[in-house]
């Protein structure tokens, strides 16, 4: 494998320094404790600086003799669009209940392909949407109300 | 005999009617998941997950197990028709199955991966029935100090087995860790890292982090560079090998088996490395090395035979130790957390009938699969059909109803979306998410362990090293860790690896 300057390595390390240098941060705020009686903070302070280490270790070695990994495209729109049907259900499925909150759910998923039609989508959205209401509240008794409050039920 | 009085328990728990029924679901739900690519098991278990909750307990471990093992088997199938391994494991399958398929021998690997992988899985389980439970009386003499020891190797070795860079395997472990500390302390009850967001009080759950992390990231990339999928599938006649096909598949599976069932104990992916592993083995034995990739039936019979073997022997450390060896295993124990039983050495004593019922349930479940693979397999050729713009809203929509009704707490279902993105991101850069979701399993063990085994030596810790079974798992533990940085074999398993892709 060829070695050289690795950009998703560098961007790899710089998540690990990210995130463990916040769990750091954090668990100084919370009792340390001595080794006998450990508190709270104790172990994520530990984890935290292991992973921040490696972190920043997978830069340095970025920088030198990193792997080479293709990137490759982002589908920008596909990582939107999961996004926001992900957050909309767990957003509305209270409010809206489970059988509008499903088919607006797999509508917005649907988008996430380019090729998609908009009738193949429409017809997607409400197959699953049937199918998702047999399987979980008319056969695995799920209790989550088919049409919510927000709808003046 | 108590071995036989075991199995007896075992196979009247397991003919119970439910229990069949539930077997025959999972072993259908993982071959299906197994031929389809893009769906893997992972994801597949965790959205199932919180659907086994109103089941009785062996039932739903019996699917779960089911779905894993399901998945191994359907995941050759396509290797060998379309060229396209379901399953990682099936990757070395694809060599020289599809190449037999190509030549018009379609049906005879088919045979082959199903005749040796059934083998295999009865000899394998008959292992797992003698091994586990010695196993198990050892693992109840451990204190605090042994099973911190244990976890740590367990980590550590399930870096060597995962694909690229030692160092990141690493960093996704300890960043598994990490996220396994948010919620409340065990210990004191602080609540940690949960921003004053009481639904966050009890942790992140699970099940978001591999449906994250398997399922949405695992779509993300295959929306990256969209193509319709052409299956030439090549048609299958004369499933029944020939006198001299037999002939040469009995020593590849007899020796695929020992292997798959002595490698898959390893955490972190044992049966991809059997599966290689006896595909190098038989390349070597052979008298024929030339005929490897060019259609060679051992070429088959051998590395499925070890992948199903495998998969059956990684259950040991789950049942005796409590140690999850694949991130399904760690999403069974959510499982037997979620019905009240801690997984460990206690399952044997405490729930006799339940861990027979599902030992002798995976055997249940290998004839099944023969059944359900030979005669049916023009339907599972059919299901690759399925355009990928109905499956990928499906997987979504479930995964988002799945989870939100493990706890009715939308942040569980916010907690994919926010794993979904970290996961792709982490991976298109060469990290693999298997070694962050195991951390994140035994993160919490970890933390555990190490705070009750300093508590029992008043602070001292030199009793991780004076505890002479805890000494030699650290040991071990080293050992692993210069094993997986060590160039020589970081090249060895790169070659290996890349033969797969």
């Amino acid at each position: 494998m060829e070695r050289r300057r690795s950009l998703p390595d560098v961007l790899a390390g710089g998540i690990f320094v990210l995130i463990g240098g916040a769990f750091v941060v954090g668990s100084l705020g919370y009792e340390l404790g001595t080794p006998l009686r450990m508190g709270p903070g104790a172990f994520p302070l530990l984890v935290g600086a292991t992973v921040a280490a490696l972190g920043l270790a997978i830069v340095i070695k970025g920088l030198v003799a990193g792997e080479v990994v293709s990137f490759g495209p982002i589908p920008w729109r596909a990582v939107a669009v999961i996004v926001l049907a992900v957050m909309f259900f767990g957003f509305t499925v209270r409010g809206l209940g489970f059988v509008p909150t499903s088919a607006v759910t797999a509508l917005l998923t649907t988008l996430a392909s380019s090729r998609v039609r908009p009738l193949t989508a429409v017809a997607v959205a409400a197959g699953l949407t049937v199918a998702a209401t047999l399987i979980f509240v008319v056969g695995l008794q799920l209790r989550i109300p088919l049409w919510g409050p927000w709808l003046g039920f | 005999m108590d071995l036989l009085d075991n199995l007896a328990l075992g196979f009247s728990t397991a003919f119970l009617v439910q229990n069949v029924v539930y077997c025959f679901v999972g072993v259908l739900l993982g071959t299906a998941v197994g031929v389809l690519p893009g769906i893997g098991p992972t994801a597949t278990v965790a959205m199932l997950l919180p659907i086994t909750f109103n089941f009785e307990p062996v039932t739903a471990l019996i699917m779960l197990a089911g779905i894993y093992y399901g998945a191994q088997y359907g995941g050759s199938t396509t290797a060998i028709l379309i060229n396209l391994p379901g399953e990682s494991s099936a990757a070395v399958t694809a060599l020289d199955g599809h190449e037999m398929a190509r030549r018009g021998r379609a049906g005879a690997a088919l045979a082959t991966a199903a005749v040796g992988s059934f083998i295999a899985g009865t000899v394998a389980t008959v292992a797992l029935a003698v091994a586990a439970p010695p196993l198990a009386r050892v693992a109840l003499t451990f204190g605090p100090a042994e099973y911190f020891s244990l976890v740590l190797l367990g980590l550590i070795v399930s870096i060597t087995l995962a694909r690229g860079s030692a160092l990141k395997a690493l960093a996704m472990i300890a960043l598994g860790v990490l996220l396994g500390t948010v919620g409340q302390d065990i210990y004191t009850g602080t609540p940690r890292f949960v921003f004053d967001q009481r639904e966050l009080y009890g942790g992140i759950d699970f099940v978001s982090v591999a449906v994250g992390m398997f399922g949405v990231a695992e779509i993300l990339r295959n929306l990256e560079k969209e193509q319709t999928r052409t299956a030439v599938v090549s048609k299958v006649r004369n499933l029944w090998p020939t006198r001299e096909d037999r002939r040469r598949i009995v020593g590849p599976i007899l020796r695929g088996t020992g292997l798959g069932a002595a490698l898959g104990v390893l955490p972190g992916g044992g049966h991809v490395l059997a599966s290689f592993t006896s595909y190098a083995v038989e390349k070597r034995v052979s008298k024929r090395p030339q005929e490897f990739g060019h259609g060679a039936i051992e070429g088959v019979a051998g590395p499925e035979s070890a992948n199903n073997a495998a998969a059956q022997t990684s259950f040991i450390p789950l049942l005796t130790l409590g140690l999850p060896a694949h991130p399904v295993m760690a999403l069974m124990v959510g499982a037997f957390i979620v019905h009240g039983i801690t997984p460990g050495p206690n399952v044997i004593t405490d729930e006799p009938a339940l861990f027979w019922g599902l030992i002798a349930s995976m055997w249940i479940g290998n004839v099944l699969l023969v059944m359900l693979n030979l005669p049916l397999i023009g339907i599972w050729v059919r299901m690759l059909r399925i355009p990928y713009q109905v499956l990928f809203p499906m997987i979504i929509l479930f995964a988002a109803i799945g989870t939100y009704s493990l706890g009715f707490n939308a942040y569980d279902v916010y907690a994919i979306a926010f794993f979904g993105i970290l996961g792709y991101v982490l991976i298109k850069c060469g990290c693999e998410p298997a070694p962050l979701l195991l951390g994140f399993v035994l993160g919490p063990l970890l933390e555990e362990n190490l705070r009750r085994a300093l508590i029992i030596s008043r602070g001292d810790p030199s009793v991780f090293l004076t505890r002479p079974i805890s000494a030699v798992l650290l040991a071990l533990a080293v050992a692993a860790l210069v094993v997986a940085v060590l160039p020589t074999i970081r090249r060895r398993r790169e070659t290996m690896f890349t033969e797969e892709d």
